[in-house]
């Protein structure tokens, strides 16, 4: 791939397309144009299903799809998770900064698709700045006739508004998210029955991460076939890599779905810091399991089917890399903590669970763990496994298990031997 | 004075974000709003909004308890909070996190006896890569900090204090 | 009609409606399976995970949809890779569901180790040990050992009083959300919630007073665990310590069905009433108390009460036995020769109204209920709602009518329900709302769910309801029409609602309207369901909202309000005979040189006017009946050994009628009944047996099943009998004269309003619910009070028919403008109707 279709799509140079005029003057909205003006909501819909786009939140379920489930009802909304909350994901974040305009084109063409006239884009709180400039964003649409009523003259109308969360992990998950657009709390909902029946005020709702989103205007001026060209079979398209820890050069990197683990890390970017050892990856940030860095591993491409032959998944691809120095039941202590914390407390698994491996991983990092403290920690993850409400739970237990399982001697190292490498934990 | 004396032009555009019905849906907004004289929500402020969305009191409260950037009680003047998750921790987050904490003289969670700094420990601020950092959350609004030191967090303390009433910048909605 | 699914459970073939989720068919089943989150009374969450079972599907190919048979040719399952909530899971055709495999036993395990992780060993000294949902599942589920670390356990406060009436433990909470979805869901009332989140999630109140809602008391029955306790029976007694009898609440017309928890009280020994728990009764209470009923049962166990026969001499009041003052109050009864006038509360009970209007009739004499401030009791008589309609699951070819009636406040549970029927709230409802039209001259609490609102000026209540009929059927406009002019599209509105619906039920009340008035308006509703054909079905009549518990059953026996004052009605009489009723209290005079007899629980200001003093047993001392409003005779028995030397009312009438040698005494309540049933048409064939008749109730709470509520609601003591209207045993209907009453004028009204919360006699006592009862007070519109110069809080004089009242004022958008509200039973002035006033300001 040659050009960065992401997160500099317009500007293979030093125009700034966070810029209206530029990114018009570059061939923005072009897209949007084509879609409003020369095609129905089905066609649209059908080419975003033949591109084999799949959601970049981590799910990776085919957006097409996604978008063809909607139920026969109106009104309909779609809604863009930039909830970014993820330890270890920071791409959405990019987009919105470097290229706000392409994720808002993908916005609008999927509304259009979806026959919705209302589109929120729910930020995650502590973009609180970010959200202030996409307003005034939206607004500059506005002002151009892009946004609000007869876009190019049709019957079309849209408006786009922003609902800033206030700091909770949890409503990336789509039905809570949509419970705290609501204004209520942000607490996943029961499922059956879906978003695409029963979303967002109980209406047909669709709800897309914003990477997912800005693939979408690429799709529609190149079409399915040049989309399907880049990566590999079952996992197309461009994809932006997270690469955070112990990476020499941590950063967001676009590439194409499929490229190997030995060739983002060592190859692109750079290889570890201080050129240590590298002892494990994350390859989804907290949710999945941890991988050994052996060969096997690191030569495993980095799509939606290949990782899981290796023990996780590609998830977000927010890889946080841990070198020979860290001690896994320090780092799962620290995935734990993120859980218990975003827990949102709806059912008994994750909520008391989260609590008790907690518990359990403070007293083995703090030296006042009992031998069996770390085959009780297993249980408890295992007990934890399978039964929760919502996703969070079996995330919750990812690196615990999977760190257990390949990193044992960490954990049990630490019991009654006084070693305290936790002792400064902040929280 | 009421929010309603205070805002109304802006809790009009809030309101007219949600469909009618749906007066509920922006009660984030409005917390956020509240937050901006004292840096927590409470007593009169909740029972405004409580009103002005045909909802309940305890619903208002529910929400300032569940989301962690909604606060029910004062605190410092500015909230330092530093992200210790993973990625950040494995840059020496924990360590920094430390050191400020020892410049301020307080421990983590506290605040400063003059009731200008709460120092925080936080989740992850999709910030990973430009660890450590941290964001400021003022009475008008949350800024972020990135590739921070201990040393630059004296000399934005510095900065914080000095500026007009301490406040930082007035950035509204 | 639903369809049936079969599928099977365990191996055994179940058949239930399209819909039942699988909880609940396996309950239908006899397979308990446990669940702490839900209540089949509302909308399940699935958070608990405690019902986690194996679920499978008979597989189908993906292209034709066929059954994918195996090799004995049944269908092939595919099993859901995951357990499944049976909780959240509707039953689907050839479902086949697995509960007591290894995997479903550890989920069950898992789960209770992970509750009992923060919950406190608590059980010494926790209300709900004996009736505990968890204590009872952890027994049937839980591991014998914890693995849990005991210093670890996350501590929280552990009494914290949500308002002055329930307290709360935070670590015993297990986070259900029964309690938040009760009050969200089923009250509408969002008082609790939820603060945080995770582990650290708690509840917390925000309103003022604190967990403001009339229903609180229910939540502690429903929780699952000792997390919510009510502060009237906090360390009262242990479940099983207590004896559980049957009674009926007598505060309100609604009937609500009860259990009295007695046991001997600790201090002194004597027995008491621990506490007060719900009996299941669907159509009447379902499960549910209001706190009223719940926390007024203080008055039965006071120390105020009467207990032995008083007689005056030489302006004392000497005790006496009932051999000696029995006899005497009969040669006085005898020697006024029918000039006997009997006041009987409206709070007995039917078989004391019906010995004592025999007795007093006998005489020749004349009863009036007492205060008997409402009429239409005939007319219910003609019209009243159909036997066997349910509030609750009225649908949308039903339109419900309330008129002049504050419901929350006079009829909680009616409220409740009409509620449900409006919004289609809860579990056990259909899916089709009832049409509500509120007709009121104020804001009250239906007003959120109804469809219609007429706001019409108070004094034109009658009016309404006559334009309203005029309106659907055309016709003369007249009077009608004037009315309809100042509001004739919201009438309109309304009428077209009641004129598409088929069936039609009309709650009356009697807000600012005296006797005449509110016989006017049962006229009026009575004339436009005979109009419009709402009657002798189901879900159509007439709902009368009675000042009393038992005011239908007075109407019933034939002791009907007089219709004229007190002092009218007893100006000529020798005797006085007062059963339940205080007219001195009311500021009636009894005439001078009247012999004044008074059967009463409490030494009353018309006690204190007494020649002979009666002590009369409490409800929950004896056997009767009461009747509720929608007619439905319902049996209370005795909780408690009789006080001092208290006798029954019914057991001193018809003594003293054997004694003047008009009849025999009655030999028990039973008997009186019998009698009842002989001589009242519409009662024929209500016997005691009848009344105390069952059957399976659903949903099945009641049971002896580890969970639903932890308290047993089983009602095993009778669902009672509603006795029939004219208009459904066929006879014909015609329309009656109906008097408007005259248009009162003025600069401010006072309306005479009904609050739950009161200090009558039988509430007053109980000093749980004192921080609830308001100083008498008067209630102003903003712009009146503005006028006048008062702020809430001042001080006012309110000059009424020549008399002046000292009250506090609190202003508001309640009252309408021209209207000064002021609330019953506070110790205001007494009004009976509304009433011109004027106000001033009183200086500091």
């Amino acid at each position: 791939m040659s050009e960065f279709l992401l997160l500099r799509h317009r500007n293979q140079g030093e125009e700034d397309i966070a810029d209206l005029d530029a990114y018009i003057r570059l061939g923005g909205f072009q897209a949007f144009k084509k879609v409003v003006t020369e095609m129905s909501s089905k066609q649209v819909i059908d080419l975003v299903k033949n591109s084999g786009l799949r959601g970049r939140g981590g799910a990776g379920f085919p957006t097409g799809m996604k978008w063809s489930f909607l139920a026969d009802r109106f009104p309909r909304y779609v809604v863009a998770n930039s909830d970014e909350s993820e330890p270890g994901t920071f791409k959405d974040r990019e987009i919105l900064e470097r290229n706000p305009f392409q994720f808002l084109e993908g916005l609008m063409i999927c509304a259009y698709a979806a026959q919705a006239n209302v589109a929120y884009n729910y930020c995650r709180g502590e973009f609180w700045m970010l959200a202030q400039e996409l307003h005034g964003k939206v607004a500059q649409l506005h002002e151009r006739g892009l946004l609000g009523e007869g876009i190019f003259g049709s019957d079309f109308a849209l408006q786009i508004h922003h609902h800033l969360g206030a700091g909770a992990y949890i409503c990336g998950e789509e039905s809570a998210l949509l419970e705290s657009i609501e204004g209520k709390l942000g607490q996943p909902r029961m499922k059956p029955p879906f978003p695409a029946d029963r979303g967002l005020y109980q209406q047909p709702t669709v709800v897309n991460n914003t990477e997912t989103l800005a693939n979408v205007p690429l799709i529609i001026e190149r079409g399915a076939d040049w989309y399907r060209s880049i990566g590999v079979a079952k996992s197309c398209g461009p994809k932006i890599m997270c690469l955070s820890g112990h990476a020499k050069n941590p950063g967001n990197y676009e590439v194409p779905l499929g490229i190997t683990f030995r060739e983002l890390i060592f190859g692109l970017a750079g290889g570890i810091r201080a050129d240590r050892g590298l002892k494990a990856i994350l390859p989804s940030g907290a949710s999945a399991p941890i991988l050994p860095a052996t060969d096997a591993v690191l030569d495993t491409p980095l799509t939606y089917e290949d990782v899981p032959r290796v023990g996780s998944q590609l998830g977000s691809a927010s890889i946080i890399l841990l070198d020979e120095t860290v001690d896994v039941s320090w780092a799962a202590l620290k995935t734990t903590r993120f859980f218990k914390h975003e827990s949102c407390g709806k059912c008994t698994p994750c909520r008391e669970g989260t609590y008790w491996m907690d518990r359990l991983l403070e007293r083995i990092n703090n030296g006042r763990g009992d031998p069996a403290d770390a085959n009780l920690l297993g249980e408890v993850a295992k007990q934890i496994s399978g039964k929760c409400l919502c996703p969070l739970g079996d995330f919750s237990v990812s690196a615990v298990v999977s760190g257990l399982e390949l990193f044992r001697d960490d954990f049990v190292q630490h019991v009654r031997s006084g070693n305290q490498t936790a002792e400064k934990l902040t929280g | 004075m009421s929010l309603r004396e205070r805002y109304p032009a802006e809790i009009e555009a809030i309101l007219a974000r949600y469909p009618a019905g749906e007066k509920r849906s922006a009660v984030m907004p409005l917390i956020f709003m509240a937050q901006r004289e004292q840096g927590f929500v409470a007593g009169e402020a909740i029972d405004e909004i409580a009103q002005l969305l045909d909802i309940s009191s305890t619903q208002v409260a529910s929400i300032v308890g569940y989301y962690t950037l909604f606060y029910a009680n004062a605190g410092g003047m500015h909230r330092i909070q530093i992200c210790t998750d993973l990625p950040c921790a494995l840059r020496g987050a924990d360590e920094f996190a430390e050191q400020v904490c020892e410049n301020m003289g307080v421990k983590m969670g506290e605040t400063t006896a003059d009731g200008h700094f709460t120092v925080e420990a936080v989740m992850c601020l999709a910030a990973c890569d430009k660890a450590p950092m941290f964001q400021v959350q003022s009475r008008n609004g949350l800024r972020y900090y990135e590739r921070q030191s201990a040393d630059d967090v004296n000399e934005l303390v510095k900065e914080l204090c000095a500026s007009r009433d301490g406040r930082g910048e007035t950035v509204s909605e | 009609m639903a369809d049936f699914v079969k599928l099977k459970i365990d191996g055994q073939s179940v058949s239930v409606p399209e819909g039942t989720l699988i909880v609940d068919a396996a309950k239908r089943a006899g397979n308990d399976i446990p669940v702490f989150c839900y209540h089949p009374k509302m909308e399940p969450v699935g958070m608990c995970r405690m019902c986690l079972v194996e679920v499978g599907t008979p597989l189908r190919d993906r292209e034709s949809a066929e059954l994918q048979m195996d090799e004995h040719g049944d269908p092939q399952i595919q099993w859901m890779p995951k357990l499944q909530t049976a909780c959240t899971v509707p039953v689907s055709a050839g479902m086949r569901v697995r509960t007591a495999t290894e995997n479903v036993t550890l989920a069950r395990k898992d789960v209770v180790e992970f509750l009992l992780t923060s919950h406190p060993l608590d059980c010494p000294v926790c209300d709900k040990g004996g009736e505990c949902p968890l204590q009872n599942l952890t027994m049937q589920h839980g591991t014998g050992k914890s693995r849990y670390l005991f210093d670890e356990k996350m501590q929280l406060q552990k009494r914290v009083p949500l308002g002055d009436l329930i307290f709360l433990d935070r670590e015993r909470c297990i986070q259900c959300a029964r309690c938040t979805r009760f009050q969200d869901e089923l009250v509408g009332e969002s008082v609790i919630g939820f603060d945080q989140r995770g582990r650290a999630l708690q509840i917390v109140t925000f309103s003022d007073p604190g967990f403001d809602s009339h229903f609180s008391g229910n939540t502690t029955d429903i929780c699952p665990v000792g997390a919510l306790t009510t502060a009237d029976f906090r360390f009262g007694a242990r479940p099983w310590e207590m004896q559980h009898t049957p009674s009926i609440c007598p505060h309100c017309a609604v009937g609500c069905n009860t259990h009295l928890n007695t046991r001997r009280s600790s201090l002194a020994g004597e027995h008491v009433i621990k506490r007060i728990m719900p009996r299941q009764n669907e159509k009447v209470n379902e499960i549910w108390l209001c706190d009223k009923g719940r926390f007024g049962h203080h008055f039965v166990g006071s120390p105020e009460r009467l207990t032995v026969p008083l007689l005056r001499k030489d302006g004392h009041m000497i005790e006496k036995s009932w051999e000696h003052v029995l006899p005497l109050v009969a040669a006085r009864l005898a020697a006024a020769g029918g000039a006997v006038a009997g006041l009987a509360g409206e709070r007995l009970s039917n078989e004391d109204l019906f010995t004592f209007h025999t007795l007093v009739d006998g005489l020749g004499g004349g009863t009036m209920q007492w205060p008997g401030r409402m009429g239409g009791g005939d007319v219910v008589q003609h019209v009243g709602v159909a036997v066997g309609t349910d509030l609750a699951h009225l649908g949308a070819d039903t339109v419900i009518l309330v008129v002049a009636s504050d419901l929350a406040e006079e009829a909680p549970l009616w409220w409740f329900k009409v509620r449900q029927a409006a919004t289609k709230a809860g579990a056990t409802s259909d899916k089709s709302r009832a049409t509500l039209i509120v007709a009121n001259a104020r804001e009250t609490k239906l007003d959120p769910f109804a469809t219609h609102t007429v706001r019409y000026r108070y004094g034109d209540e009658v009016r309404t309801v006559l334009a309203l009929t005029h309106s659907i059927l055309g016709g003369d406009a007249g009077l009608a029409a004037s009315v309809a002019e100042q509001y004739s599209t919201r009438v309109s509105e309304a009428a077209r609602a009641i004129a598409a619906a088929d069936n039609m039920i009309i709650i009356y009340g009697s807000e600012g309207l005296d006797f005449s008035g509110s016989s006017a308006l049962a006229q009026a509703c009575a004339n436009l369901l005979i109009s419009c054909g709402n009657l002798g079905s189901l879900g159509n009549g007439l709902l009368p909202v009675w000042p009393s518990n038992n005011t239908q059953g007075a109407w019933d026996v034939g002791v009907k309000p007089a219709g004229i004052s007190v002092s009218e009605f007893t100006a000529a009489a020798e005797v006085v005979l007062l059963a339940g009723a205080d007219p001195v209290g009311d500021g009636d005079a009894l005439p001078d040189d009247a012999f004044v007899v008074v059967s009463e629980l409490f030494s009353t200001e018309s006690v204190r006017r007494a020649d002979v003093v009666l002590p009369a047993q409490a409800y929950a001392e004896r056997d009767g009946s009461f009747t509720s409003g929608d007619r439905r005779v319902q049996r209370f028995y005795p909780a408690l050994p009789p006080r001092g030397q208290t006798l029954p009312d019914w057991k001193i009438f018809t003594r003293l009628t054997a004694l003047l040698g008009l009849g025999a005494a009655a030999a028990g309540a039973g008997a009186v009944m019998q009698q009842i049933a002989a001589a009242i048409p519409h009662y024929t064939g209500i016997t005691y047996e009848r009344l105390a008749a069952v059957e399976q109730q659903w949903p099945d709470v009641g049971g002896r099943d580890s969970y639903y509520g932890g308290t047993a609601f089983e009602n095993s003591a009778g669902l009672g009998v509603q006795t029939p209207t004219l208009a459904e045993t066929g006879h014909f209907l015609q329309l009656g004269d109906v008097q408007s009453p005259p248009v009162e004028s003025g600069d401010l009204l006072a309306v005479p309003v009904t609050l739950l919360y009161d200090r009558g006699s039988t509430l007053v006592r109980s000093e749980i619910l004192h921080p609830r009862l308001p100083d008498p007070y008067v209630e102003l519109n903003v712009a009146d009070a503005q006028v006048a110069n008062v702020a809430s809080g001042d001080r006012v004089a309110l000059c009424i028919n020549g008399r002046t009242w000292e009250l506090t004022a609190r202003v508001s958008f309640r009252p309408p403008q021209g209207a000064a509200l002021l609330p019953r039973g506070l110790g205001g002035p007494p009004l009976p109707r509304i009433t011109p006033a004027s106000l001033r300001k009183m200086a500091l």
